[in-house]
């Protein structure tokens, strides 16, 4: 609603709220909403036995696998994964597990305030 | 007379090492586990890169994504209502294109990307989507197929496969089977009616190098073009989450769903295997079906061979109308 529109009809200033939103785009992640409290279980990666065929890079929805060009290897992101294991599901030589989240000191489920 | 404007010209990604690493959707949204469009969404947007504008008509993928002021799109996206994606599309487009005639903007049109549910694009947008590709703007239209209207607790669409439990559709004792009528054929309805249109492929989730050339050779086209995407949904098709990948490739080997493009009246199919396996196989994997008899199950079956005779092409349905039999 317009300044004037407010003044002329005398709208009180708690309903004074502006029409749809205008936000700027994130740029490397959503720290709006952080998903990794979700999961029970964790996806691990055995390094030595991964092929880098990038099929968990490719399949997962929430965008939390990329590969380490650097280093060569697949680095995961703790912070967003779900936990929905299509990795695992996918994973052509069998080289993610699925490990529970007590397994971890500092895994999710034993955090009093998740993140 | 307006100035030819420069169409896109992005290259086909030929395996996975040459999908961009970068993310344009974000980490950070409130899919489910393991959600089919959310996965969708990811591969467009490697396809399309960060040039690109995208409208999200009312759906899963609007209501799940927009969290309150926060959003997990680094590129340009607008909510539009679900009845006029294709509107706000052509009203983008339409801009563009004299900002570039008159010179007020350099630099080459934007990739404009409607990713539309199946609702949103062939129920209750399908005017708005009909109007675009009647009009010839140069705009993509994704629909991404979760087969039902997920974001309200799944109710039934269009594009809902025969015998699907869903909220609107439960099995009892009048109807055993839930829902009676077949689907529509999104891509045959834009292809039949819209001579502008000279590019409609379908695509699959299960081969994302290939749905990611599809994207991009929609994109390089000049005019309106259309593509369809099979998304499985484990909250609505109940199944395990960690099964969406599997799911989407046992219905391209089953004959439930084809991979083909359609570019200037050629047909040509992607990934169908040599023997398809029989479609119980899919449909015993997904609880919406777990109510069928072996009779509508054969029934589907009958509707499936008769369809992979000529894919894409429509065929005689088994059952007219809920009421007829």
């Amino acid at each position: 609603m317009s300044k004037k529109y407010c003044e002329k009809f005398n709208i009180p200033k708690h309903l004074q709220v502006p029409l749809g939103a205008v936000l700027p785009a994130n740029k490397k992640e959503n720290k709006g909403m952080i998903t990794g409290n979700w999961r029970t279980v964790r996806p691990v990666i055995d390094h030595e036995a991964c092929t880098l065929c990038l099929n968990c890079f490719l399949f997962c929805p929430d965008a939390t696998w990329h590969l380490d060009e650097k280093e060569e290897k697949m680095v995961w992101n703790a912070d967003y994964c779900k936990g929905c294991l299509i990795c695992e599901n996918e994973c052509p030589v069998d080289c993610i597990s699925a490990v529970n989240e007590l397994e971890f000191k500092g895994g999710v489920v034993r955090l009093e305030k998740p993140f | 007379m307006a100035k030819a404007v420069e169409t896109q010209n992005l290259e086909m990604a030929k395996s996975a090492r040459r999908v961009p690493q970068e993310e344009w959707y974000l980490p950070g949204h409130r899919t489910c586990q393991g959600c089919g469009p959310a996965l969708t969404y990811k591969l467009v947007s490697k396809a399309t890169g960060g040039d690109s504008i995208f409208l999200g008509p009312t759906g899963c993928m609007y209501v799940a994504n927009t969290s309150y002021l926060c959003s997990p799109w680094a590129y340009p996206w607008m909510h539009t209502q679900i009845t006029n994606a294709g509107a706000v599309a052509s009203g983008i487009e339409a801009a563009y294109q004299v900002l570039i005639r008159k010179g007020k903007y350099k630099g080459k049109l934007p990739n404009i990307v409607c990713m539309a549910g199946d609702g949103g694009s062939i129920d209750i947008g399908l005017q708005a989507m009909s109007g675009m590709m009647y009009r010839g703007h140069d705009a993509l239209f994704i629909m991404y197929d979760n087969e039902s209207y997920a974001n309200t607790g799944i109710q039934t669409s269009p594009a809902t496969p025969y015998g699907a439990n869903t909220t609107f559709t439960p099995p009892g004792k009048a109807i055993p089977e839930g829902k009676v009528l077949f689907p529509k054929d999104a891509c045959q309805l834009v292809i039949g009616g819209h001579p502008a249109v000279h590019y409609v492929a379908t695509a699959s989730l299960a081969y994302p190098v290939d749905l990611i050339n599809k994207v991009r050779k929609a994109l390089n086209y000049k005019g309106p073009t259309f593509v369809h995407i099979h998304s499985p949904c484990p909250k609505g098709w109940l199944f395990d989450a960690k099964k969406t990948v599997e799911v989407a490739k046992l219905a391209i080997e089953t004959g439930m769903w084809v991979n083909y493009e359609w570019e200037n009246g050629e047909y040509t199919y992607q990934h169908t295997p040599k023997e398809y396996k029989p479609v119980a196989g899919y449909m015993k994997g997904q609880q919406r079906f777990a109510h069928l008899t072996d009779a509508h199950i054969a029934k589907m079956q009958a509707f499936i061979d008769a369809k992979l005779k000529a894919p894409g092409i429509p065929v005689a349905l088994p059952v007219q109308g809920p009421r007829e039999s």
